[in-house]
C-alpha cells in the first residue's frame, strides 16, 4: 500500500478535486461576461476559465472569491477559487467595473 | 473620465504608500533620491515592457505565470526589506544620532539604498502593469471620449504621487529619535504583509498547500475592496479573508525582523565610539 499512501500525500499538498472537474468557462465580449450568473459546488476547489475575446484587455477580479487575474485581449486564464459556503458571490472585470456577473454555491448533496 | 482616475488612483495609491515609506525611512541618507528616483524609473520601464508580454507571460508555467511573477517579485521585496531592517538595526541608533547632532544634512553609506530601490521598483513594477494595460485598452478602444479618459489617467498617477508625498510628509514630521523606530515598525508590517501576498498567490494558484482556504472574514468589519481596507493591504498585509499558509509566513517574517533586530540592536555596535554611548 506505499502507492496509495503516497498518493494520498500528494492529494493532501493539493486539495482534492482541483484538476477533477471541468472548470467554469466564463467569456467576455463588448463589455459582458456570458454567462453572467454560474453555479457551481459548495465546499468543492473549482477552476475558472476566462476567455477575453474583446479588443481591450481585462482583468478578472472577485474580491469574495479571492482573485485577480490579467486577461490580454484573445487571450486566457484560468484561475482556482473555493472552497465557498453556500451563497452568492461577485466577480467582475477591474477595468470595466459596470461589466459584472454573480457565482453561485450551492450545496452539491442537495442539488443532486 | 471620474472612472477612470479613480481605477488608476487605486493602483498608484498603493505603490505610493511604499514609495513614501521607503523615502521616509531612508531619510538623511545621501543620495537616495537617486536611488528612489531610479527604483520608480525601473519600475514604470519594467511596467511596459511586461505589460506588452502579458499574454505570453498568463501562459507560462502552466498557466501560472503571472503568480509565480507576481509572487516571486513581492519575495524579492520581502528579502531586501528583511535586509535593510537588519542594517538599520545595526546602525541606525548612530545615524539618528548624527541626524539630531548635525541636522538632516548628514552623509551616510548607502549599502542600503540599493536593496530600497528595488523595493520601490517592485512597487511601481507590480502596480504599473495594471495601469499600463488599463491605459493601453482605453488607447485601443475606438469608442469615443479616449483623451478625457487617459486624462483622467494622468490625474489618477498625479493623485497617487500626492498620497506617496503626504505620507512622506506626515511620516519625517516624527521627532528624529523616534523617526527609525515608527519606519522600522512599517518596514517589518511591510515585509511580513509581501510575504504573507506573495503565499496566498502560490496557494492561491495551487502551488503550495493553502493550510485552510479561509481562517476568519471580516469583510463585513473591515472589507479590503475599501480605501482603508486596501491601505492597510498595501501597508501592512491585512487580509479580510486570510489563507492559513499566509498567516504562518505573515508571522514567520514579522517575528524573524523584529526579534533579529532586537538582537542586532543589543549587540556591541562595530565602532567603538557608538559602542560607548549609553
Amino acid at each position: 500500500m506505499r502507492l496509495s499512501r503516497e498518493a494520498l500525500a500528494l492529494l493532501l499538498a493539493v486539495p482534492v478535486n482541483a484538476w477533477a472537474a471541468d472548470p467554469v468557462t466564463l467569456v467576455l465580449l463588448n463589455n459582458q461576461f456570458s454567462p453572467s450568473e454560474v453555479k457551481v459546488a459548495s465546499g468543492e476547489r473549482f477552476r475558472i476559465e476566462v476567455q477575453n475575446q474583446g479588443s481591450a484587455p481585462a482583468e478578472f477580479e472577485s474580491t469574495d472569491l479571492r482573485v485577480e487575474k490579467i486577461v490580454v485581449p484573445g487571450g486566457k486564464i484560468t484561475v482556482m477559487a473555493g472552497p465557498l459556503k453556500p451563497g452568492t458571490y461577485k466577480f467582475f472585470d477591474d477595468y470595466h467595473p459596470e461589466t459584472t456577473g454573480t457565482l453561485t454555491a450551492v450545496d452539491s448533496v442537495a442539488e443532486k | 473620465m471620474l472612472a477612470t482616475l479613480i481605477i488608476v488612483f487605486r493602483e498608484v495609491f498603493e505603490a505610493g504608500l511604499i514609495v513614501g515609506i521607503v523615502l521616509a525611512a531612508t531619510e538623511g541618507v545621501a543620495r537616495r533620491g537617486v536611488f528612489v528616483a531610479s527604483g520608480i524609473a525601473a519600475g514604470v520601464a519594467g511596467a511596459a515592457l511586461l505589460a506588452a508580454f502579458a499574454g505570453a507571460l498568463s501562459d507560462a508555467f502552466e498557466g501560472s505565470g503571472q503568480e509565480v511573477f507576481t509572487a516571486s517579485i513581492l519575495l524579492a521585496a520581502t528579502v531586501m526589506l528583511s535586509w535593510h531592517q537588519l542594517w538599520m538595526a545595526s546602525h541606525g541608533r548612530a545615524m539618528a544620532r548624527e541626524m539630531k547632532a548635525m541636522g538632516r544634512e548628514v552623509a551616510r553609506g548607502d549599502r542600503s539604498l540599493l536593496a530600497m530601490a528595488v523595493v520601490v521598483a517592485v512597487a511601481v513594477l507590480r502596480e504599473g502593469v495594471e495601469v499600463v494595460l488599463f491605459l493601453y485598452g482605453i488607447a485601443v478602444s475606438t469608442q469615443a471620449g479616449a483623451l478625457p479618459m487617459l486624462a483622467g489617467g494622468a490625474l489618477g498617477v498625479l493623485a497617487g504621487a500626492l498620497v506617496s508625498w503626504l505620507l512622506y510628509r506626515g511620516l519625517v514630521a516624527i521627532p528624529v529619535h523616534k523617526l527609525f523606530k515608527v519606519t522600522g515598525w512599517l518596514i517589518a508590517l511591510l515585509a511580513a504583509g509581501m510575504a504573507g501576498q506573495a503565499a496566498a498567490i502560490l496557494a492561491g494558484a495551487d502551488l503550495i498547500p493553502a493550510w485552510g482556504y479561509q481562517l476568519w472574514d471580516t469583510s463585513w468589519l473591515l472589507p479590503e475592496s475599501g480605501m482603508l481596507g486596501r491601505a492597510l493591504h498595501a501597508l501592512a498585509g491585512y487580509s479580510d479573508r486570510p489563507m492559513g499558509i499566509q498567516v504562518a509566513a505573515y508571522l514567520a517574517v514579522l517575528t524573524i525582523l523584529v526579534v533579529g533586530a532586537r538582537l542586532i540592536g543589543r549587540r556591541p555596535a562595530p565602532q567603538p565610539a557608538v559602542a560607548r554611548v549609553s
